[in-house]
Formats: C-alpha cells, structure tokens, sequence
C-alpha cells in the first residue's frame, strides 16, 4: 500500500464536478416525469376496453422490464438514427431513463389502483362522475399515497441509472468523473469522492420526496 | 301511446318503475320477475335475508348493475345501457351506502362539493353554500374542515347522506345504511332519514331496521330468493304477513334486536 492520494486533480475539477451533479439532477427529474407521465398514462390503458391497447401496455412492461438498461439507452443513441430518429445524448438519456422508470410505474401505480376498494369507485360513479373523473379525482390520489414509498425507491433508483447515461456521454456526474480520472489516473479520489456525491444526491431525493408526501398525501386514515 | 301500453299501467306520478325485470350472474339468477313501481314522494322499505337480491334490486336502479331483462324508469327516463341515459339518471337519484364509501382525500365539505361541480357544473361559491346548508341539515355543520378518518361511523354516515342531497336528487337509495354502525350511532343516522322522508323525499332503504319501517315506510317489502315475496303497508306487514317466509324472517329478525 504504497499508493499516495492525490486530491489536486480533483480540487481542481470541483467545479465541473459539482455542475455535473445539476446535470445529474436534471436526467433523473426530466427521467421521473415522464416515467410518471408513463406510469399513470400506462395504467390507464393497461386496464382499457380495448384488447390491443392491453396487450401493448403489457407487451411494453415485459419488454422494458426484462432487458438491461444500457442495451435500451444504446438502441435509442445509435440504432434509431438509422431509421432516421436522431437524437442528442441528453435527451435520448431522459427519454431512456422516462421509459424504463416508466415501465416499473406501471407496475407500481397499478397495484395502488388496485388497492382501492369499489366502493369507492362506485360512489363517484352514483354520484354521476364519469369514469374518467372517477379515475382522476377519486382513485388517483389515495392510489399514489398507497404506493409512493415504492415509488420512492424506484425513482431513487432510476436518479443512480443516470450513471449509465455515461455511456453515451450524456452530460452528468459519471460521465465528468470519468474524464477528470482519464486525464489524472485519480482513480480511487475521483471514483470515492462522486461516490460520496451519488450518496448526498439520493438522500436529497429522499427529503424532495419526504417533502412531497408531506405536502399531498398526510391527510389522515383510519 | 302504444309504447305506454304495453310498458304496463304506469301511474303518471311514478319516480321509479321496474317491469318485470331479470339479472343474471352466469348462471344464477339475482333478480327474477320484479315489478315494482315507487310514487313521488313514497318511502319504501326492502327487507329480506342476506342474498336476497334486495341490495342488486336497488343497485339496478342508478345502473351500478347492469339487468337482462325487462324495463326500469327513473322519472320517466328509461334506463338503457348508454352512457348518456345512466348518467342522466344518477344525477338525480342518491344512494347511501354501507360502507359510507367517503373519499379519504377530501375534507367533509369537499366531499360535498365534488359531484355537484365537476357532475352538474355547479359554481364553486354555489357549490359550497349547498354543501354547508346541508351538512348543517344533518347536523354536522361544524365538521366542514375535518377529514372523514376523523369521524366517527355514524358522523360518516350522516355525511353520505348529506353529499348525495347535495345533488338535489329526486329519489334516495339507501343500501343498509345502518348496518356497518356501532349501535349507538344507529339512532343518529335514522333519525337523519326520518328526517328527511318528513320532508317529502321519494326513498328506497334496504334496512332491517323494523322500527324505523314501521314509523316511515308506506310499504314494506320482502324480497327472498331474488324474488318479491310480500308488499304490504307496515301496519299488515308487521301484524298479519301473509306468506310463511315472511313470518320466518319477521320471527328472526324481531328476535335480535
């Protein structure tokens, strides 16, 4: 263990460090929103009238469930280009990171409408709401408070995916370190220090989170 | 006039008309021949032992269950399988259920206030006065601003019925409102829709509360085996049944409370 640390390197590229964690940032925000957008839109038709519009539904779970991340984010960045979809690296990682997380939200969301009893359902309906509205005003909001400390998780989970966004260069924090540690050979100080970062960004997404349920989903049960 | 003919003698000021109408879950048979016509006005009472079809009859009525056969006319709408008829109909029919089904999310007065303005498209301020006036009819006024897991079952309850009155509508369901109650907050909940068939409302109550048939209902009905069995006003429902299934329940029944 003759191995000196050498902290310079990574002194010097503080700054680029800590603006590629806003860049990190950015990739899991824009990433859950629309794995939400996906998630709730997902349900919807997972559970339409229409028979294909199931099967798509499922199709698209298993699809996205069953095949790694990397090999989805690598489809999107150099495959759909030759059948003229081209895309920059940073929005083909939001929409990568949107359509995996959005795939496990089906799942997730799905349970929670499911936990709602009929009565309730059936109370909106007598009530004279249509089945949208029912969905909407009703069902929606009891659903997500039953299942947000899974959606928590997930979403946790999907902000550390980001490093793999790396990959294709997106701009974000693995990506940045990797170039600091390429020019340095720092490894082990630039690897342990975003280690430490990756560790603060997921507990800030757990306070935004805490902060979320907080402000939409105290109201009180039985 | 045809069409009025063979839809049977309706009486011109019924609220509700059921001509001989059929359910089926698969093969079993829920519903088998039910005629039943409800004035402007009338309360009825359905009793009968538990998978008598007696809540499905009900929940017919305002479509929360689909029929096979036969016709049903709620104030001379008649009840099809389009969305435009079955919406038509729930706004102004009202139905209280067991299980009191109020939404956890929204406070006692935004319960109220839902339907009304997302079903009606009632104004907000218009919608929130209807709201108070009523909750203070059931006397619970002062709970406006609480959350329903923050009342008591009988509270609850009085709340349902205040959120369906907020729909101004022309007939009431009741499906056993009483029956998920503890019960001393049974009286509080019946003296709430004595109170109101006082005022005039056309009700239908699936209830086993005798009592409460006895002083309300202008006919009592028992159903069994998804069949009406017996209709009588109370005074000879209660004193002079006529059918052997009828004396059976009314035994049992009487017995327990």
């Amino acid at each position: 263990m003759n191995y000196k640390l050498d902290f310079t390197p990574v002194i010097e590229g503080m700054p680029q460090l800590l603006l590629a964690c806003l860049g990190t940032f950015g990739l899991a925000l824009g990433g859950m929103a629309l794995a939400i957008v996906i998630g709730i839109g997902g349900v919807i038709l997972r559970d339409s009238r229409v028979a294909a519009l199931r099967w798509l539904v499922k199709g698209f779970v298993e699809l996205v469930r069953n095949t790694p991340f990397l090999v989805q984010i690598f489809f999107i960045y150099f495959a759909l280009p030759l059948a003229g979809v081209r895309l920059d690296p940073t929005p083909t990682a939001i929409i990568a990171l949107g359509i995996n997380g959005g795939a496990y939200a089906i799942e997730i969301i799905r349970g929670g409408v499911q936990s709602i009893g009929k009565g309730q359902i059936e109370a909106g309906l007598a009530l004279g709401l249509h089945k949208a509205q029912v969905f909407r005003l009703i069902v929606l909001k009891p659903a997500l408070r039953a299942i947000f400390p899974s959606l928590t998780s997930q979403f946790v989970l999907l902000t550390l995916t980001t490093s793999v966004c790396s990959a294709i260069s997106a701009y974000e924090l693995t990506s940045v370190a990797q170039r600091i540690e390429s020019d340095s050979f720092r490894s082990f100080e630039v690897y342990g220090t975003i280690t430490l970062f990756y560790l603060i960004i997921s507990w800030v997404m757990m306070r935004f989170f805490a902060a979320i349920s907080q402000r939409y989903f105290s109201y009180p049960v039985k | 006039m045809n069409e009025a003919a063979t839809s049977a003698a309706a009486p011109a000021n019924a609220m509700i008309d059921m001509f001989h109408v059929e359910k089926w879950y698969g093969d079993f048979q829920a519903l088998t021949d039910i005629n039943l016509s409800v004035r402007k006005g009338e309360k009825i009472v359905l009793c009968g032992p538990s998978g008598s079809g007696k809540s499905t009859l009900i929940r017919c009525i305002n479509h929360l269950e689909g029929y096979q056969k036969g016709e049903i006319r709620v104030g001379g709408t008649r009840l099809g399988d389009d969305a435009r008829t079955i919406d038509a109909v729930r706004r102004e029919v009202g139905m209280v259920f067991q299980h009191f089904n109020l939404f956890p999310h929204m406070t006692v007065l935004q319960n109220c206030m839902l339907a009304p303005m997302r079903s009606l498209g009632v104004g907000k301020a218009q919608a929130e006065a209807t709201a108070r006036e009523l909750l203070q009819r059931v006397r619970i006024a002062e709970q406006a601003e609480k959350y329903p897991a923050q009342l008591s079952g009988g509270q609850q309850q009085r709340v349902a019925i205040a959120r369906a009155l907020c729909m101004k509508p022309k007939v009431m369901l009741f499906d056993e409102p009483t029956s998920a109650l503890d019960p001393e907050m049974v009286k509080e909940v019946l003296d709430t829709m004595i109170a109101l068939a006082e005022e005039g409302m056309t009700m239908i109550c699936v209830t086993h509360e005798m009592g409460f048939a006895r002083q309300v209902a202008d006919r009592v009905i028992f159903m069994a085996g998804g069949a009406i069995v017996e209709e009588a006003p109370p005074e000879a429902f209660f004193s002079a049944p006529r059918h052997e299934r009828t004396r059976k329940f009314l035994g049992e029944i009487l017995q327990k409370h």
